[in-house]
């Protein structure tokens, strides 16, 4: 995979994660158009379109989409398992996943995402190691906001 | 200074702005206090500013001032600190910034962390956005980690080393030793990373795959692993809709399918295990097509016996009948793939695939049109065209050109009869006119020309479309070139073919005058339909219309119709002897790539120079092998490009071509020429015409010189005059070559100043063998009116060695006879 957005219907992005370098101005650029293309999809068209030189496939869940851009040698098909793994993942975290979860915990969406991919490939195909593995290290965290003195107010 | 106010605190006052402009402000002041906050180095609230700012650049804000606070926090002892932190330099920091490199100490003291947790995060970095410096720096460690025992970290460490590979393929060895066991693991996850990090390892080099083959044998394990996760019951864990783990599944096959390409051992030891596969996962769910989707584009690579592609071939044919689109799609694709290999297997599935011309999809409907056009042959050639052709018809714009042209290939290949030949042809013109690619109108002409036995039902039909609809131009100019060609055919109703229409020589004109003051028609238009008018003159009774038609456009504000204009009528009156042989009948036309000035044409017998114009009368440029070759040779100013057959956008017509000539003798460069200049060229011109190009006997005994020698090439010219004209001289080149090689692709132009006319006609042959053993001879005919002393500049190209030579010469040294 060469990367992953999330975005809303109106197009803003709720997610990025770039598995290739790029400068900031390329993957804004990139983004702006990829998303305007997905969004001028219609419903009863397929999940995979070409563009530029990548596949693209996408999932639409509720309000937002899930985007990857994926090598011209991997699996359509299976990517839209891992985005569906993904969306399953978070859905077991918050409990019952919408949108502004994703808003206004971003950064859990990130770590969970991380969990379960690396350089944009699948870490680990069992959903309860994921899932295992992000408890422990929010406990971790917890732990070690108990241990100093600032303890009355989360970190973050 | 009070605390710096909460991440989500942050999320939710921002998205209470109502305006853009609101939004900004907000955003601005957290930004100065976060600021200031980084000022005092403030260790506590750092975690929590660096979020923020993480959140703002979300929005597409600038937080480059965050950079080094990540790698800060990246450095402190606290999980929550790195976990921020680590994630900033992911998102903030990428190789292109020196700072990144700062990172490097502080993974590597993450990699050797005593938490786990720490570990999997600093792995994580660097599998994602690693530098090469880094991973040269931290390979190491990440070889170390690949050899323990806690599978978390050691699946981590795989995929973490595929990025280091990728980004040092040196380095891919020292992980060789680390990775022989992996596979004997029993955890999925490392399972599955190092199925991933053994493909990158194969797709990257040649000897590694080798290595896996042979010396590891890799096939049988990876068979009686993917085996295994088949036969074993249900697994909780790893179980996505009755099926265990796809995830790897689709993996193993994958790396399969390198393994055994091009290789009869390992693919025959994987046959058996891809029957199974493919014979006895569910396919209900998308999962399953997955995997099967992942098994056909092994079975189609690897060198499977006949049965297990014919099995594959017939999975994708259900697929095309898979409600899911997706499906559909993905087998489309496939299919392409594998035409080419298993024609006939996927020519059974033929229906389906036209079926699929009238999905909705977009993309599965142009994956259709694609593999529609690889499977026409010349037994299905009839049914097929009718479903294209109606498929051309209703789709949408951003299809019809590429269709368009693969009608006119497969029409071209396969038509089982010139007439039907010729109607695909017009149906294509009437529904996609307009999207038709240029290039189609002279090939068009061509084949048009070529049928002669249905030239009377060609200008028929073609007549008959031009008054229904004159707006689609490549069909207007098809049909012009047609009426002004065969417009005799026409009026005197010879069809056979189909019931001859009744039409006067004043119908034909009508429309054609229609054509030229249309607003429709474009300017190549009108010069086509001018042209047609002037051909008729010698095909039609009324020739006072047509010269009245013909002198009112000249004085057109188009320059080209007006140029053509000026010169029919200079035929009209002072070259009508000349006008029924120039606007003869065209004779068949021979296929010719056009390159370089030199390729002949025939044309009633005769040579004449290269007219690149059998294609498409080009745009500007495109007499660019010849106009810009020859430009190329002009240094200064005071040389004239040599031949400029075709003015752009001008038919193919035998007339065409001589008028041009006329046209081109007057003025080298565009406007309104004096209609007296050709007068000094006509017997120039009627040399060309009428007589061969000949090195005929009244030599006036003049020297040869030697023009060029340079480098083992050596030219020399020998003069002829041309009879009648002295002013005419006629110069054969001949290039010898002493070197040892011989010198090919051998291309030999010459320029002349202004004042001359030069006429360059087709070389003996394009190589010159070495040692003298033969020369390549050329004809130029330099016609010198003003008896001015004659230069000459030459430009020679040639391959010599497997080298590519070019050199730029001047030839002054020309004997006085040769020009006084």
């Amino acid at each position: 995979m060469q990367f992953m957005l999330l975005f809303s219907r109106q197009g803003k992005l709720r997610l990025q994660k770039w598995y290739v370098p790029l400068s900031d101005k390329e993957k804004k650029k990139i983004t702006r158009e990829l998303v305007q293309t997905v969004l001028a999809r219609k419903p009863k068209m397929c999940s995979f379109l070409e563009w530029r030189d990548l596949k693209v496939v996408y999932k639409r869940y509720a309000s937002l989409y899930f985007c990857c851009a994926i090598e011209n040698q991997d699996n359509e098909l299976i990517t839209l398992e891992i985005i569906h793994r993904y969306v399953e993942l978070l859905d077991k975290y918050f409990g019952s996943v919408c949108e502004l979860d994703i808003i206004f915990n971003f950064e859990k969406a990130y770590f969970i995402l991380d969990e379960f991919l690396l350089g944009g490939e699948a870490q680990d195909t069992s959903k309860k190691n994921v899932l295992k593995a992000i408890e422990q290290a929010d406990l971790l965290q917890e732990c070690c906001m108990t241990d100093t003195v600032s303890q009355s107010f989360s970190m973050v | 200074m009070p605390a710096p106010i909460r991440l989500r605190e942050l999320i939710r006052t921002i998205r209470t702005a109502r305006t853009q402009a609101e939004e900004r402000e907000m955003i601005q002041k957290e930004c100065a206090a976060i600021r200031s906050s980084f000022r005092e180095e403030d260790n506590t609230y750092r975690c929590r500013n660096v979020a923020k700012l993480l959140y703002m650049h979300m929005l597409g804000y600038p937080a480059h001032f965050g950079q080094l606070e990540c790698l800060k926090l990246i450095a402190s002892q606290k999980f929550t600190d790195k976990r921020i932190g680590y994630l900033g330099a992911m998102l903030l920091l990428d190789e292109r910034q020196d700072v990144h490199l700062l990172m490097t100490n502080c993974i590597k003291n993450d990699l050797n962390h005593s938490t786990q947790y720490v570990q999997g995060l600093a792995l994580c970095t660097l599998g994602c956005m690693g530098s090469s410096e880094m991973c040269r720096d931290l390979a190491g460690e990440v070889e170390k980690l690949l050899k323990t025992s806690n599978s978390y970290l050691r699946k981590k460490a795989a995929l973490c080393a595929v990025h280091v590979i990728r980004k040092v393929p040196e380095l891919m060895e020292m992980f060789l030793p680390a990775t022989k066991n992996l596979l004997s693991e029993k955890n999925h996850g490392v399972l599955h990373t190092s199925v991933v990090l053994l493909t990158e390892m194969c797709e990257r080099s040649p000897d590694m795959l080798l290595h896996f083959r042979k010396v590891w044998i890799l096939v049988p394990q990876l068979v009686r692993i993917l085996k295994n996760l088949i036969m074993s019951g249900y697994s909780p864990e790893h179980d996505v809709s009755g099926i265990s783990d796809p995830f790897l599944q689709v993996r193993i096959l994958r790396l399969l399918r390198i393994l055994g390409r091009s290789d009869d051992d390992s693919s025959e030891a994987m046959n058996d295990i891809l029957a199974q596969v493919a014979t006895n996962t569910e396919t209900s769910k998308n999962v399953g097509n997955a995997i099967l989707y992942e098994t056909v584009l092994t079975i189609m690579d690897i060198k499977s016996e006949s049965g297990l592609r014919v099995l594959a071939i017939n999975i994708l044919g259900r697929f095309l009948l898979n409600n899911d689109k997706n499906i559909r799609y993905v087998a489309l694709t496939s299919l392409l793939k594998t035409v080419q290999t298993d024609h006939n297997a996927v020519q059974r599935h033929r229906s389906t695939i036209v079926d699929c011309l009238k999905d909705l999809d977009v993309s599965i409907k142009r994956r259709a049109m694609e593999l529609s056009f690889a499977l026409v042959n010349g037994n299905n050639i009839r049914g097929m065209m009718k479903e294209l052709l109606y498929f051309l018809d209703s789709c949408d714009p951003e299809f019809k050109a590429d269709c368009a042209s693969g009608v006119f290939l497969a029409a071209e290949k396969y038509a089982p009869s010139k007439r039907w030949h010729i109607d695909t042809i017009m149906r294509v013109l009437t529904t996609a006119g307009s999207y038709v690619r240029d290039d189609s109108v002279p090939n068009l002409i061509q084949l048009i020309t070529n049928s002669v036995e249905m030239h009377a039902y060609t200008v028929q039909r073609l007549y008959k479309a031009l008054l229904d609809d004159i707006s689609q131009q490549p069909l207007v100019q098809v049909s012009s070139w047609c009426i002004g060609e065969y417009g005799d055919l026409l009026v005197s109703g010879q069809c056979e073919e189909e019931e001859p229409i009744q039409v006067t020589e004043d119908e034909v004109l009508d429309v054609l005058e229609g054509l030229l003051v249309s607003n429709l028609s474009t300017p190549v238009t009108r010069g086509y339909s001018l042209t047609a008018i002037m051909k008729l003159s010698t095909r039609f009774s009324s020739v006072n219309r047509i010269k009245k038609v013909v002198s009112i456009y000249g004085s057109s504000i188009d320059v080209e119709l007006q140029q053509r204009a000026v010169e029919y009528n200079a035929l009209f009156k002072k070259y009508d002897h000349m006008r029924p042989a120039l606007l003869e009948r065209m004779p068949i036309m021979e296929k010719t790539a056009s390159n370089g000035p030199t390729e002949i044409v025939q044309t009633n017998g005769e040579t004449e120079p290269s007219v690149p114009d059998t294609k498409h009368p080009p745009l500007v440029t495109q007499p660019a092998n010849q106009a810009n070759d020859l430009l190329d040779l002009l240094g200064g100013n005071d040389v004239v490009p040599v031949i400029q057959t075709t003015l752009p956008t001008k038919p193919a017509s035998a007339g065409g071509e001589l008028l041009d000539l006329l046209g081109d003798l007057s003025l080298s460069s565009g406007p309104a020429p004096a209609p007296s200049v050709p007068i000094s060229q006509p017997p120039f011109l009627l040399d060309g015409l009428s007589s061969q190009p000949l090195f005929n006997d009244i030599s006036a005994a003049i020297p040869p010189m030697t023009a060029y020698s340079k480098n083992g090439l050596k030219i020399e010219f020998t003069f002829e005059r041309a009879n009648p004209n002295p002013n005419i001289a006629v110069i054969t080149i001949h290039a010898t070559n002493t070197t040892e090689a011989d010198m090919t692709e051998f291309v030999f132009q010459a320029a002349v100043p202004k004042t001359f006319q030069l006429q360059l006609l087709s070389p003996s042959s394009n190589m010159v063998p070495a040692l003298n053993q033969g020369s390549v001879t050329q004809v130029i005919r330099v016609l010198n009116p003003q008896k001015q002393q004659l230069r000459m500049r030459v430009k020679l190209t040639y391959t010599h060695k497997g080298s590519p030579v070019q050199d730029l010469a001047e030839v002054n040294n020309f004997p006085p006879q040769s020009w006084q």
